[in-house]
């Protein structure tokens, strides 16, 4: 089980203990506890409003414990400093700045973490970034406005720009909402060659489709706490065990397994895409 | 006097100057206030810069100097409570932009001092600029082009994805109030030219101008600076000559309208870079079906047939009366579908 604070060795990513949050007031994650071992792949799944996505902004420090310990590489979170080695893809907002902004210099800005204040890119920089993009295959979109892609080319810039920094832990925020079929292939390539390089990978998703067979440990949150957290579970299995249904109310104690086939059938995978 | 002739004279020289710098200086960072969908932050650090001007007249100190401390005040109030993102937000701003009108004004009339003078701030006075406020402009004017292209990768991680930029280790917050401060000086530097009232013109519109044409933020950016210098210059070549024919026009509205005018004309270009984009721009994800067209069709799309073709996936659609045509073998023989 959870170990002893002091003695968490510097090579474990992400260390969850008791973790609470509150968001405006409300709280929203209850006594999570979370460990993450590196070179692991865990899809963080549950429906919408479960508090998978609050997990992971946790995680990266964008939401504050109310209780709880967080340690990122052995070192608790006001600690910690070293974000080269974090990259982060938040969930795709429709929302861009109100400037054209090139596929380039979005990515760029995932150097940020290497780059010295008032210094131009060095090659190195250029180097990385040019393999981002290649990885995500939106090399030959370099040069275009971030404003023309896809939902799903801007979901791969997106990761491309956390690519860029070469970290070693990923976390991305439902990566596959309105996302195509093909460019979800194109996402779980570029996701299979970072874990065989060694990334620890930390995805939430509603579905996981084709990055079902990436995935070495599932954790499926259910009304802010953790459900379930074991081997990989197939997206039937999370609606057949009633992890996917809906809002229920534990404390009520209708929300058992096996009680909600309906509730997940009336809950029909609705896309964040708004 | 001609019109070289009247760009000899020492006071318009420094018109010239304080024009130049500031178009440069307010459009830089104008970018960045554009980017944060804030574009009338300018307009509300104006309102609130003239009680600072109304508080210098007041003491007899120097009305630019009071107006840098109540303008950055001001502009670190909205920064805050924009990033509260309470729901009353807009109307605290707009309180505080009532206040800052309206205590100017009344502060200008505890002062005893008229009406007149104030309006040199509130619509520009770039001719009567001394040569110590030209100082001020020139050194503040190059502190803020230095900062908003130097530190345009940051600035620019922060307005485009703050969340990110946060995880990614910037201090999110300092930018941010990093660029309402820059805000407040740009508005103040730019009070002698355009005035208070229309500063925020100066801002925004070079932004809008270039944003047409261009895909990059380093070139919208450059592009806006260009744009701004051009159009206050400009405006102030403008005015100068108009008011050889006698007319009393005053360069601060006529900056704004050759930046407006400037605009309009770009407009039309910047419609058909969009249409021509959005002819190659990639389908939505949840595309709508396709729809076979029943009717005859005149002709083959091919390499000759004068229809522009673009790539679609592994097929070549024809662009045909603002829709595209995709080729399609059925059973019935060719014919195409529509997107």
């Amino acid at each position: 089980m959870s170990k002893p604070r002091s003695t968490v060795p510097a090579d474990v990513p992400v260390q969850l203990l008791h973790g609470d949050v509150a968001l405006s007031g409300r709280p929203v994650l209850r006594e999570v506890d979370l460990t993450v071992n590196r070179g692991e792949f865990v899809a963080l799944m549950g429906a919408n409003g479960s508090g998978k996505s609050t997990l992971v902004r946790t995680l990266v420090g964008l939401n504050p414990l109310s209780t709880g310990r967080l340690e990122l590489f052995g070192r608790s979170l006001s600690g910690f400093h070293d974000w080269s080695r974090i990259g982060y893809v938040p969930q795709r907002s429709t929302a861009t700045g109100g400037v054209p902004a090139s596929v380039w210099e979005v990515v760029a800005s995932g150097r940020l973490t290497h780059r010295k204040l008032l210094r131009p890119l060095r090659s190195a920089d250029r180097a990385a970034i040019r393999a981002a993009l290649d990885v995500v295959g939106m090399g030959a979109y370099a040069h275009r406005g971030v404003a023309q892609l896809s939902g799903g080319q801007h979901q791969r810039v997106l990761i491309a720009r956390a690519l860029a920094g070469r970290p070693e832990l990923l976390l991305l925020d439902e990566p596959t909402a309105g996302v195509d079929l093909p460019n979800q292939q194109a996402l779980a390539g570029a996701l299979r060659r970072l874990k065989d390089d060694g990334a620890t990978i930390v995805l939430v998703a509603h579905e996981l489709g084709p990055l079902a067979p990436l995935v070495d440990r599932a954790v499926v949150m259910r009304d802010g706490r953790k459900a379930y957290d074991g081997p990989p579970l197939t997206d039937a299995d999370v609606h057949a065990q009633g992890f996917d249904a809906g809002h229920v109310h534990c404390d009520t104690g209708l929300g058992t397994a096996g009680s909600t086939s309906a509730a997940s059938a009336a809950v029909p995978t609705p896309l964040k895409e708004l | 006097m001609t019109l070289f002739e009247l760009f000899s004279v020492p006071f318009m020289q420094r018109a010239l100057i304080a024009a130049f710098l500031v178009g440069i200086a307010a459009p830089a960072v104008g970018t960045y206030i554009v980017q944060r969908r804030l574009a009338l932050m300018g307009d509300g650090i104006g309102h609130v810069a003239v009680t600072g001007v109304a508080i210098g007249l007041w003491t007899q100190t120097s009305p630019t100097w009071t107006a840098v401390i109540v303008a950055i005040a001001g502009a670190v109030v909205i920064e805050i409570v924009r990033e509260r993102g309470h729901a009353e937000g807009d109307v605290a701003l707009a309180m505080l932009f009532y206040g800052g009108l309206a205590g100017g004004v009344f502060v200008t009339g505890l002062a005893g001092t008229g009406a007149s003078r104030l309006q040199e701030f509130l619509f520009g006075s770039i001719l009567t600029i001394s040569v110590n406020d030209l100082l001020v402009t020139m050194a503040l004017s190059v502190v803020l082009i230095v900062i908003c292209v130097g530190l345009s990768p940051q600035l620019f991680a922060v307005s485009q994805d703050p969340d990110y930029a946060k995880v990614a280790g910037l201090p999110v917050r300092f930018y941010s109030i990093l660029v309402a401060v820059l805000a407040a000086l740009s508005v103040v530097i730019a009070m002698r030219t355009v005035g208070l009232l229309l500063v925020s013109a100066l801002m925004v519109v070079p932004v809008a101008i270039v944003q047409q044409l261009t895909r990059s933020f380093r070139m919208t950016l450059l592009g806006a600076m260009g744009a701004g210098l051009a159009a206050s210059v400009g405006g102030l070549v403008l005015a100068a000559a108009l008011s050889r024919t006698g007319a009393n026009v005053q360069p601060g509205p006529s900056i704004v309208l050759v930046a407006l005018a400037g605009f309009f004309l770009v407009w039309p270009i910047g419609a058909w870079l969009r249409r021509r984009r959005a002819l190659v721009a990639p389908f939505p994800e949840t595309s709508p079906e396709e729809k076979p067209v029943d009717e005859a069709h005149p002709h083959h799309h091919g390499e000759k047939c004068g229809h522009v073709a673009v790539e679609h996936g592994d097929h070549v659609d024809y662009i045909h009366d603002g829709h595209r045509h995709a080729a399609h073998v059925g059973a019935e023989g060719e014919h195409y579908d529509e997107h």
